[in-house]
């Protein structure tokens, strides 16, 4: 069974997350901010994390970055009410693997979980919408072209998933098999959050809170 | 270059016959130098300065100004709206202050006169901070609106800057003289002395009063613009935390439709309120495919999930494509079934993409029931009229997906 962790500072939210997940999943701790999070974590060494990105004490973004220091296998699923672009580039650049809202159907939620576990990224529409426009527009202060640039097949693998269609779904209208369109996501990933193009910075503090 | 300035803004003469119309933007007792400034085409601020320095000639300014408020009227209605934006004319300002002058000299061959020593100093202190102010006109404090913070800096720079700084360094200078020149000789000239030391002030407060003054009220401005942005970062967060994580609760809760489709749209707006600039930029693209979503969701309570990617000014095309897209994704929420609708839109650097896609129960294009063929023909025509293209894929049970494509920049 996956062992799961969740950290969350809202207490329906929390109850609701293991009410739902617990039949499935073995919830192994939850914390609702920042410092016990990353002792829970580092105590429980779980699975997957289920991470809020708005938390006292740092957000979770202060999560990641403490725990990935120490546990890089442990994988984070973040978990968040904020569609803002700062808050989900900010949490995938700090080694999420994965963003999803929490409206999402219980059933999405455990396969996004699934997914994560599994070593893959999981991409919302919206958060494939992020990407396609951040790495969208010219290519000034381009360093690493490896880095810094999609390729026309990733492109096209972020577009469908935008456009509202699933992996199995993409795989099917591309011709590709499901784990292609996997690597390409996580090859996606990689590149969100290693690149140091200067676009993705500036496009997600152009769209910050205001 | 102010030459040419003042030579293109041609006087807004009052349109009243009267001799003068007292100014109703440029007011500080009863309007009458405002209205006569305007009607000399000088800054009122010479007039006033005139008015006073008469004043003290015996109190003949007084009578004067007394006089022109007699013989002035009052503005009629709202004038021409705009408050007239003029330049004091140079030439003007110099006939003026002869017609000051002579009028001293008149006065003081009548024996309307307080005595030189106290009339000249202070028509010279009052015609050197006319100046000056005068000149420290809109594009002087267009720049001390982003003034440096230092005092110093902002002294020097620029033209207008030098000439302040060294008429009212002379006034300085000489209100000191007055003053030493006359400490120690008799009690009689302590007067002067208080008139030196009067001078200095005057002058001290013509180089660094209006870089005081623009400081204090930048500031406060600051102070109020910074206490607005954290009442509402603090606003945002309270939201933000609270009502957001009750709205998400409420759409993963077994609720009605109705109330999931509710709480739906109260995210949707108070998201958009949080997460936005003040003023969302009008006549955009992005903003306005994601109206679509708030227009389905209240006729038709089926979700909409939107994502742009991009933006635009929205143009012909534009609209266009967004009228497309809200019309194909009515359709979707009316007629598929389907729980939800996705519509993506794409700014290509050549063409406008959208794809309008529910996972509903589908159609077969070859048999099109007449009131969808309708409005796809609907679609069609808008598209074609910009030079685009539309396909709508669709079979029985696999749902429905619409794709747009328009060139760009083709009005």
């Amino acid at each position: 069974m996956i062992r799961v962790f969740l950290v969350d500072d809202h207490h329906f939210f929390l109850a609701g997350l293991r009410a739902e997940l617990g039949g499935e999943f073995e919830i192994v701790g939850e914390a609702g901010e920042v410092d016990a999070a990353v002792d829970g974590i580092r105590r429980t060494r779980p699975d997957v994390v289920l991470l809020d990105v708005h938390l006292p004490g740092g957000g979770g973004r202060a999560v990641l970055e403490a725990v990935r220091q120490t546990d890089q296998e442990i994988r984070f699923l973040a978990l968040s009410v904020s569609d803002a672009a700062e808050d989900v580039i900010g949490v995938i650049r700090a080694g999420a693997r994965g963003y999803v809202t929490k409206t999402i159907s219980p059933p999405d939620l455990a396969a996004a979980i699934r997914r994560v576990q599994g070593g893959d990224a999981v991409f919302s529409p919206r958060l494939a919408g992020f990407v396609l426009d951040a790495f969208h527009g010219d290519l000034t202060g381009v360093t690493d072209p490896e880095l810094d640039q999609l390729t026309a097949r990733e492109r096209e693998v972020l577009r469908h998933i935008a456009r509202g269609f699933t992996y199995k779904e993409v795989a099917r209208r591309l011709h590709l098999s499901v784990k292609t369109v996997e690597t390409h996501v996580s090859s996606v990933l990689r590149k969100l959050q290693l690149s140091s193009r200067h676009e993705l910075t500036r496009w997600a503090s152009d769209r910050r809170l205001v | 270059m102010e030459a040419s300035t003042t030579a293109t803004q041609v006087p807004q003469r009052p349109a009243s016959s009267a001799l003068i119309v007292r100014s109703r933007h440029n007011r500080v007792l009863l309007g009458v130098a405002g209205g006569l400034g305007e009607r000399l085409g000088v800054d009122p601020v010479l007039v006033r300065v005139a008015f006073a320095v008469l004043a003290i000639a015996g109190g003949a300014g007084l009578a004067l100004y007394l006089l022109a408020w007699a013989v002035s009227v009052e503005p009629d209605g709202e004038l021409t709206g705009a408050r007239p934006v003029r330049r004091p004319a140079a030439r003007q300002a110099f006939a003026l202050g002869l017609v000051v002058l002579g009028g001293l000299l008149l006065l003081r061959q009548v024996g309307l006169w307080f005595g030189d020593q106290i009339v000249w100093p202070i028509a010279l202190a009052a015609a050197g901070s006319a100046v000056i102010w005068a000149r420290g006109d809109d594009r002087d404090r267009a720049r001390w609106a982003f003034l440096p913070g230092n005092p110093i800096e902002a002294l020097f720079t620029g033209r207008v800057g030098l000439i302040r700084i060294v008429v009212g360094g002379l006034l300085v200078v000489s209100g000191l003289g007055l003053g030493v020149a006359n400490t120690g000789a008799s009690l009689a000239a302590a007067g002067d002395a208080l008139l030196g030391v009067a001078i200095t002030v005057i002058g001290l407060g013509l180089i660094f009063g209006p870089w005081a003054t623009r400081l204090v009220n930048q500031l406060s401005e600051e102070r109020r613009g910074r206490i607005r942005s954290e009442a509402r970062a603090e606003m945002a967060a309270h939201l933000h935390d609270s009502v957001l994580h009750t709205l998400a609760l409420i759409q993963r809760a077994d609720a009605s439709p109705e109330v999931v489709g509710l709480a739906r749209r109260q995210e949707r707006e108070l998201r958009a309120w949080l997460y936005r600039a003040p003023l969302p930029p009008e006549g955009r693209l992005r903003p306005a495919v994601e109206a679509i979503a708030t227009r389905v969701e209240q006729r038709h309570n089926v979700p909409v999930d939107i994502v742009v990617v991009g933006d635009a000014p929205l143009d012909d095309a534009g609209r266009a494509l967004v009228d497309a897209c809200q019309e194909a994704a009515f359709n979707a929420a009316r007629h598929s079934g389907a729980p939800l609708v996705s519509v993506y839109v794409e700014v290509e650097p050549d063409e406008l993409t959208g794809f309008v896609r529910d996972e509903g129960k589908g159609f077969d294009p070859d048999q099109v029931p007449t009131d969808r063929r309708g409005i796809a023909d609907s679609i069609r025509g808008r598209i074609r009229r910009h030079g685009g293209t539309v396909s709508i894929l669709s079979s029985p049970g696999e749902g429905t997906e619409v794709q747009l494509r328009l060139p760009r920049g083709q009005g």
